[in-house]
């Protein structure tokens, strides 16, 4: 049996679970606060880029984007680990989602930093 | 078999031969039923007086070796604690049990399945185990550490919930319910000293955690034993939620 180098698997399990329920909390705080002002014009450019420089949105918008990343590759790769067993499978589809969520956080750090105007 | 209720029931009865070719048809044999009549009734009659050749695996004939283990219309049951009558219809279906190599016909091969079995070492672990009198000898235990496993020593092997599982149908390095089951058996039994050895011997990629929770395993076994139940706790273990008294 193949063992995991970094983390057991009841571990990575715990973490992909704790995400989970910690991002249905904040996606409800995240749609709660759409429903502040009309759904239609909360999705206007200059309310979005308003809710961008609030720095409490901001840093939900980021807590949000790292849950959902961790917990969504972790459940991409458990889907692709039952495709096939090899373990050189095993190892490419680890490496391969943790490059992806890695990825995925940076470019969406990158956006909200710009959106809110700390990088200028 | 002769009586005033007596009816005839078709079997559908899977053929296969892998070692010569790999053709596979379904023989129809019809066989006078009666109400206590089994479905291995039905095929031990189909083997005496129709077709020699049909391949069967048995041995007990009440539901204790877990040898006749098949897919019965379409659910995997035990032919010997089936009874046609009960399934309704002109028409029985028998089939070998899924995820299971076929040998021929209705008999498949267990091998793999014995070997995640073997793997999780299913006998008690205790290096303490010095008989120095009478007294200490003994491995007491009390009702309620009795009842925390007695339904998992129920299992009598006959692979129906291997069959049944879903996650074992495409991760066949996924050690299935019945491992599972009788790993709990084992860590939960309070003259065990595995530990968390036990559970470290399921905790990789292919382990415990490949189980979705569909049910389908304590849904067919035909002891009543409950492997998914088992598998939860082992996970609440794992996570720390639930702590193994004594360990």
């Amino acid at each position: 049996m193949s063992r995991n180098l970094i983390l057991r698997e009841s571990q990575i399990m715990k973490v992909h679970y704790i995400t989970g329920v910690a991002a249905l909390f904040v996606v409800a705080v995240h749609i709660l606060m759409r429903l502040v002002v009309p759904y239609g014009s909360s999705l206007e450019y200059d309310h979005v880029i308003f809710n961008y420089h609030n720095i409490f949105y901001a840093v939900l918008l980021e807590v949000i984007l790292v849950l959902v990343s961790i917990h969504g590759f972790n459940g991409l790769r458990v889907i692709l680990l039952e495709l096939r067993q090899s373990t050189r499978w095993e190892n490419s589809v680890t490496a391969a989602t943790i490059i992806a969520m890695i990825g995925l956080v940076i470019y969406g750090t990158r956006t909200i930093i710009i959106a809110n105007g700390l990088g200028t | 078999m002769s009586g005033a209720d007596e009816r005839k029931i078709t079997l559908k009865v899977f053929r296969a031969n892998t070692a010569r070719s790999k053709n596979t048809y379904f023989e129809l044999c019809d066989v006078p039923v009666q109400r206590w009549t089994t479905v291995l009734d039905g095929l031990l009659y189909a083997k005496c007086f129709i077709d020699p050749s049909i391949g069967i695996r048995y041995s007990c004939r009440m539901a204790s070796c877990g040898s006749c283990g098949m897919k019965i219309n379409g659910i995997p049951r035990l032919a010997c604690y089936t009874k046609m009558s009960e399934l309704g219809g002109s028409e029985v279906i028998c089939e070998p049990l899924p995820n299971f190599p076929i040998i021929r016909d209705l008999v498949t091969d267990f091998s793999q399945f014995f070997e995640h079995h073997k793997r999780v070492q299913p006998y008690i672990l205790n290096q303490d185990n010095h008989q120095t009198d009478a007294e200490s000898s003994d491995h007491r235990q009390s009702p309620e550490e009795v009842d925390r496993f007695l339904q998992f020593s129920y299992c009598i092997k006959c692979g129906l919930c291997y069959s049944a599982c879903p996650t074992v149908a495409t991760d066949l390095k996924f050690p299935g319910p019945q491992t599972l089951g009788q790993l709990y058996r084992y860590y939960a039994d309070s003259r065990d000293g595995g530990g968390k050895d036990r559970l470290n011997m399921v905790d990789d990629r292919h382990g415990i955690w490949r189980c979705h929770f569909a049910g389908s395993c304590s849904k067919v076994c035909p002891k009543g034993v409950d492997p998914a139940l088992g598998i939860q706790l082992l996970k609440s273990y794992m996570l720390g939620i639930s702590k193994n008294r004594g360990k």
